[in-house]
Parts: structure tokens; sequence; C-alpha cells
């Protein structure tokens, strides 16, 4: 029989990634369609205007899904992992009752603000609505990665010894956790990565097909094109940069997270970097590796001759410290996972390179069918990229929820059968299924409806430009 | 006063909110096949509640959130014991949400109707089983000495469950039907009006009685006369109703929420979660709450920033204060496709 443990832990699985789908592109797009309608009020050329409402429409139909997911979310922490909220819900519960005053409030009213304000609110007050929406957006973000970094490196709490349960002492030091710190950024940037990796996309469509309207909209599209690989090559600058950083802070906060990135099994000065590994399944056999040397000393700790600690020997210290056990998490998944990001993420940004080189005469487009046809399937590479990224960094905290505080065996809830599970875990892999199929549907029609008319806004009686 | 004890009091506040904002939206969903005559009517009344629905539904979330921050114990009993129905509730809301934004963006008859059976049922089944949840929640459910939730998803279908889930169902059906007379103009009005009376005949009884044995088996003095509060305030608003006084009904029915959120409240304080297999593993405000620190984090946060949220949430109401009419959903004449649905 499954266990409830094993169950919860995989609807978790299924339901945090698929909710992060569509969490990167909100952040990213907000402030993209935020930034196109500032452009429009400056410049008041009607493209930005046109750019608004089509960016705007995808962004909607984006964010829909990704709000109902997020209240599943918030509910699964008591529904499935009840003696974990029992147990932090002093400390962790802080983070995410301000994310819902503080910020969810603050995105969804001033969304529905922007939605239906186009002709209630004057131009510069509407533009304010959308700022603010993607403002909130991005707050929101940091609120749940501080609660997530105090899962990975719990500060600014104690053990009650009443209790027995965590409890917060500085709400300062858990919103000003390091790794929080350093999480928000890579998750900002890796956004990024995703938005420009749909505007390259959407642009790409429209310039690939003959009948692509005017030749006024192919010049646009043309810019759209150029800023979607401008942004994703920064982005993945960007993104690189800050998990350069992140990855010394997890080599002096979690070692065994960054051995197990590497499958490094013992401690290694300097320590090399292997790009690819054949081995047997659990990685302590190589048979056959690409490496790079110096480069995992140089990663994880700045000096080329670095020294970087090996699994069996954070485990050996581990059992000192915490008592007999195993603190190793799945090595191949983690390695995999680890390799699987970067290598997306660079391969995105070195596509995005050469998009931006291909296209760098004016007027001028590539002909070749291939080069749009890579411009849209390399879509999924950032997707891929921000989907290993949570994988590897939730799963290489295992076996704990809480990092030395917490076991996630003993975060789940003592009361919840493995057949409730079931039932929860396929009602909602198979609704998510649909809704995926639906908004795929949904955002297809509308990219494929072009750019909008700017006429339809204009005049003495102009139409709601969003309605339902 | 207790920072624990203002905490439900916020908590009660949140819950309050929600029944009275959410409530109207619900009902307007639950009344889109009887009310919408036409697609006209249907986009009428969606776009009714198309700016607010989405900052309504925050104040479950900062109920929920606002519960783990302050009593985790509460939130962790409630939420693993309520699983099933809470996965119920989960999933209407996830396909009423994407119901109002995918509705319109395919012209199709077909695809219309779907997402209105979809946003009937989305609205409805959770209109129900908050009831049965708040119902089951003052009666108190099988807790063992470790707060463990005991029974089971049928554990909550006794009859004083599905009383309170027919209460709120039939209450937020009157709201909404009441918010729709307010906030329309045109054919719909008087019709939603009416039809506001006619739901009133079967929640003024229900509601009534709902009450009555809440506050014979659970009650007290103070929230007996809460409870006679919410029943004059629910009378008082139709007889408004009635008098085509569109304004004061929904401040009656408004008026009644927060007054039957008060009593439910009232009557479980001190407790949060009772245990009906004895009454010492009851969670209460004392032994669920948070530490001194986090409460007192919690509430300068609460403090600071509710007044803010207060603020610009009723901006939008006052933005968006305006009656709609078919002809603001791009309909002009009785027949025909909608400018706006026509599709490039």
């Amino acid at each position: 029989m499954v266990s409830t443990l094993d169950l919860s832990r995989w609807q978790f699985g299924i339901t945090t990634v698929y909710h992060f789908i569509f969490v990167p592109l909100t952040i990213g797009l907000s402030l993209f369609v935020a930034c196109l309608q500032t452009a429009w009020l400056v410049k008041k050329d009607p493209a930005y205007l046109r750019l608004t409402r089509f960016f705007g429409k995808l962004f909607l139909v984006n964010f829909a899904v990704g709000v109902v997911t997020g209240i599943v979310q918030e509910f699964q922490f008591g529904m499935n992992w009840s003696a974990y909220s029992r147990f932090v819900g002093d400390v962790f519960g802080a983070p995410l009752a301000m994310e819902a005053l503080l910020a969810f409030f603050m995105e969804s009213t001033f969304l529905g603000l922007w939605i239906f304000g186009w002709n209630k609110l004057s131009p510069r007050l509407h533009l304010a609505t959308i700022w603010l929406a993607a403002i909130g957006t991005s707050l929101s973000a940091y609120f749940i990665l501080a609660a997530n970094a105090w899962m990975q490196h719990p500060v600014g709490y104690t053990i009650s010894p009443v209790t027995h349960r965590a409890q917060l002492t500085s709400i300062v030091a858990l919103l000003t956790n390091s790794t929080a710190l350093a999480a928000w950024p890579h998750v900002f940037f890796a956004s990024f990565l995703i938005t420009g990796g749909v505007v390259i996309a959407v642009a790409a469509w429209h310039l690939i097909r003959p009948r692509a309207a005017s030749a006024a909209d192919t010049a646009i599209f043309r810019r759209v094109l150029r800023a979607g690989l401008g942004i994703t090559l920064a982005a993945a600058v960007a993104t690189a940069v800050t998990g350069d950083i992140q990855a010394r802070l997890m080599d002096s906060q979690q070692p065994m997270k960054m051995a197990a990135a590497e499958a490094l099994y013992n401690t290694e000065s300097p320590a090399s970097f292997s790009l690819f590994t054949i081995g047997s399944l659990n990685g302590d056999q190589e048979l056959w590796s690409v490496r790079v040397p110096y480069l995992l000393s140089l990663i994880a700790t700045l000096d080329p001759h670095g020294t970087v600690q090996g699994i069996n020997n954070v485990e050996r210290a581990y059992v000192k410290k915490y008592g007999p056990g195993d603190y190793k998490p799945i090595i191949p998944v983690t390695y995999w996972s680890f390799r699987l990001m970067i290598g997306m993420g660079a391969l995105a940004g070195l596509l995005a390179l050469a998009g931006l080189w291909l296209t760098r005469r004016r007027r001028a487009l590539p002909r070749s069918a291939w080069f749009y046809r890579t411009a849209i399937w390399a879509v999924v590479l950032p997707y891929l990229g921000t989907t290993s990224g949570w994988i590897f960094t939730e799963m290489g905290r295992q076996p704990w929820t809480v990092f030395g505080v917490l076991t996630t065996r003993d975060s789940v809830s003592p009361g919840v059968t493995p057949s409730s599970v079931i039932i929860s875990m396929t009602v909602f892999t198979l609704l998510y299924g649909v809704l995926a199929a639906i908004a795929t549907k949904v955002a297809f029609r509308q990219v494929a409806g072009g750019l909008p008319d700017e006429t339809e806004h204009a005049g003495d009686q102009p139409l709601p430009v969003f309605t339902y | 006063m207790s920072l624990a004890a203002f905490w439900f009091l916020l908590i009660a506040v949140l819950w309050t909110g929600y029944f009275i904002l959410e409530g109207f939206d619900f009902g307007v969903g639950i009344l889109l096949p009887f009310l919408g005559r036409d697609n006209a009517d249907r986009r009428l009344m969606i776009n009714a509640i198309g700016p607010l629905w989405d900052g309504n539904e925050v104040w479950l979330l900062t109920a929920g959130g606002a519960t783990f921050a302050a009593f985790p114990l509460w939130y962790a009993s409630m939420f693993s014991g309520f699983y099933l129905a809470l996965l119920i509730i989960l999933v209407a809301l996830i396909v009423r949400g994407v119901c109002f934004e995918f509705r319109g963006k395919v012209d199709s008859p077909r695809w219309r109707d779907s997402w209105d059976v979809a946003i009937f049922l989305g609205s409805a089944i959770p209109a129900l089983l908050w009831g049965v949840a708040f119902a089951n929640i003052v009666r108190g459910v099988p807790l063992n000495s470790a707060h463990v939730y005991t029974g089971n998803l049928l554990t909550l279908l006794n009859w004083y469950g599905l009383l309170g889930g027919l209460t709120t169902l039939l209450l937020f059906a009157l709201h909404g039907a009441i918010f729709l007379s307010l906030k329309t103009d045109g054919p719909l009005r008087p019709r939603a009006r009416a039809l506001a009376v006619r739901i009133a005949a079967a929640a003024i009884p229900v509601a009534t009685a709902f009450l009555v044995v809440t506050q014979v088996r659970h009650g007290k003095p103070w929230t007996d006369i809460s409870a006679t509060l919410a029943a004059a305030a629910l009378i008082g608003a139709v007889v408004a109703a009635r008098r085509g006084r569109e304004g004061r009904a929904f401040l009656g029915t408004a008026v009644t929420l927060a007054l039957a959120v008060a009593t439910l409240f009232g009557d479980l304080y001190p407790r949060v979660l009772p245990s009906s297999t004895r009454a010492a593993f009851s969670l209460t405000v004392a032994n669920a709450s948070s530490s001194h620190y986090t409460l007192t984090v919690m509430t300068w946060v609460a403090l600071v920033f509710t007044p803010v949220v207060l603020a610009y949430q009723g901006w939008t109401y006052w933005v968006f204060r305006k009656r709609l009419t078919r002809s603001d959903v791009g309909e002009t004449s009785g027949t025909g496709t909608p400018a706006l649905e026509r599709q490039p």
C-alpha cells in the first residue's frame, strides 16, 4: 500500500510545478505590459497601445490559471502537511499571511481596475493600476520565497521548550534571510527568461506567416522579436549571475545539496565540474564523464583550489549532528535537475544571442523557416529550466522540509488516509490537465488574433476593451 | 483583550468580509442560469462582478493566511480534517475562476453554455459547503487528544451541517439577486428584484431555523441578540427589496451575513474548533494560538495595512459604482451577436 507521505509528496510536486508554469510569466509579463503601456503614454505611438492590449490579453489568460492554482498551494500546507503546519505555523504562517494582505490584495484589486478601468480612469491613473498590480506580483513572490528560504535555511526562530514547536524570534531576520535575498533576484530574472521566450515565440509565429497582416504589423513584430531576444539574453546573464551567488550560499548553508548537485561523493580540492556523467543509477560509480577542472571549486567557493565537501563526508557529519539516519537526497534527481536547469538557461541565452546576430540588419529578416521554428520551439527551454530549478532546490533539501529541524516524514498529516490523497491527486491532475488544454487553446486564439485595432479604443464612445 | 482574542476577532472580520463580498458574486453565479435569459443578460451579470470578484476572493486567502499565522493548530486540524470537503471547494473555485476569463474568449454558444454551467456549479457548491463547514465547526467535530480529526466527509454531512449549508446557499443567492438589482439597469433589474423576493420566501424560514437551532444548542445571551437582529435585518432587506429600495435591501443582506457570522463566531468563542469526542480535546483561542511575538508582529502588520487595503478596495467599488446595462456589454438591440464577442 502506498503511504500518505509518498502520495502527498507527489501531489505537492505536481501541483507546485504546475503552479510555477504560470507564475513566472505573470511576474514578467505584468511588468512587460506595464512598460508597453508606459511607452504608449510617453511616445503616443499607437503601436504600443496595440501591443499593450495584445500582450495584456495573453497575460490575463495566464494570470487566471496562476491565481486559481495558487489557492491550492495555500490550502495544501494544512490539508496534506498538517504536522508541518502545527510545528512551523508560528514562523511560516507570518510571511504567508503578509503575502495575502500586502501583495495579493494589491495584485487582484488593481488588476481588476486595470482590466475594467480603461474608460473610467484617467490614462495616468490607469497606467498606475498595472504598475501596482505588477509590483504586487513581484512582492508576492518575495514573501513566498522568504517562506521557502526559511525551509532551506531557518533563521530568526527558536524551538519552544514548552510547546516543542518552532517559534518566531525575529521577523526582520526572517524577511532578510540571505537565502531569500539571493533567491528572489534569481527567480525574478528567470521569470524574464520565460517572458522573453514567450515574446519571441509569439513574434516569430506572426512573422513566419506569409499572410501576416500589413507591412506595418510585420515591422512591429520585428521590433517585438528583437525586444524578446534582448530580454532573454539579459535575463539569461542575470539568472546565471544570481544563480552563482546562490550556489556559494548553498555550499555554506546546505553542503549536502551542493554535493548532491554534483554527485560528488568524496571531498575534493580542487573539485572539477562534470558536464555529463554516465554512471550507475545511484551515482556512486562513474563509467564515463566530461569534466571541467577546477570549475566546481570556483562555483562553490570562488577559489579554483577551494574544497568542496563530498556526500559521504557530509553524511558522516550529519549523522554525528542529527543522529543515525540517511540524509542524502535522491542523487540522480538532484544531479540531472541541476544540469538541466543550467543547461536550458544557458541554451536559451545562447540562442537569443544568435537570434540578435541574425536579426541585426534593419528591415531584413531571416528567410529560413528554421530560424522561426527554432524561435517558436525554444520557448520550452526556459520552462524546463525553471521547473528543473525548483525540482532541484526542493529535492536537494530532502529528507528535510525545514533543513536540520523537521523531516518530510514527520511533516505529513496524521489523520489523512492514502485513499483521500489518491482522490485529490487524481482530481488535481485531471483538472490541471484539462485546464492546460483549455488555457493553451484560448492563448493560441489570442495570439492568432494578431494585433488589435487601435481604433476600437478611439472615438467619442469607446468600447470597453476588456470585458468578460 | 488578549492578542489571541484580538486575532480571533480579526479572523471573524475576515470571514464576514468574505461572506459579504464573495457572497454576492457567488449569488450572481448561482443565478446566472435563472436570471440570464440570453447571452447579453449573462454577460451583463458576469461583468457586474467582473472587476470585483477576484479582490473579493482574496478575503478568503487572507482569512486562511491569518489562521495559519495566528492559530497554526486550528489551521492544521481544520484543513487536514475537512480534507475532501476543501478539495471540492478548491475544485469549484478553480473552475469558477477560469470561467470568467475563458468564457468570452471563444465565440460559440456551446462553449459559453458549458462555462455557464461551470460558473453555476463553481458558485453554488462553495456557497453550500462553507455553510456546512461553519455549522460543523460550531457543532464540534471528532478530534482526538492530539487534535487530529477522526471523522470523514460524511461526518460533516449531518442534518445540522446541511441546514447551515442551505442557509448560506440561499442567503448568497438572495444577496446576489439584490446586488444585481442594485448594479444593473434595464429589464434585468426588476427581474432580479422579483427573484430576490421569491428566494426570500425560502431563505427566511431556512435561515431562521438554522439560527434558532444554533442558539438553542450553542447559544449565549449576547449571540441571541445578534441572531435575532440578523433575522430582523433579513426581513428588513426583503421588505426594502419589495419596495424597490435596492440600496437598503443590499445593506440589509450584508448586515444579515455580518450578524450571522458574528453569531457563529460568538457561539464558538473561546473555542476555535470544539471536539465532539471530548470537550478537553477542543482547540481554543489559548491552546491553538501562535506565540506572543508572532501575534504582536502580525497585529502591527494588520493595523497598518488593513486600512490601506480597505481604502483601495473601497475605491474600486466607487470607480465601478455605475449601473451596467445591456449596451455596456456591447448589446444594442435584443438580438444578434454583440460587437465585442466577434472574434477577429
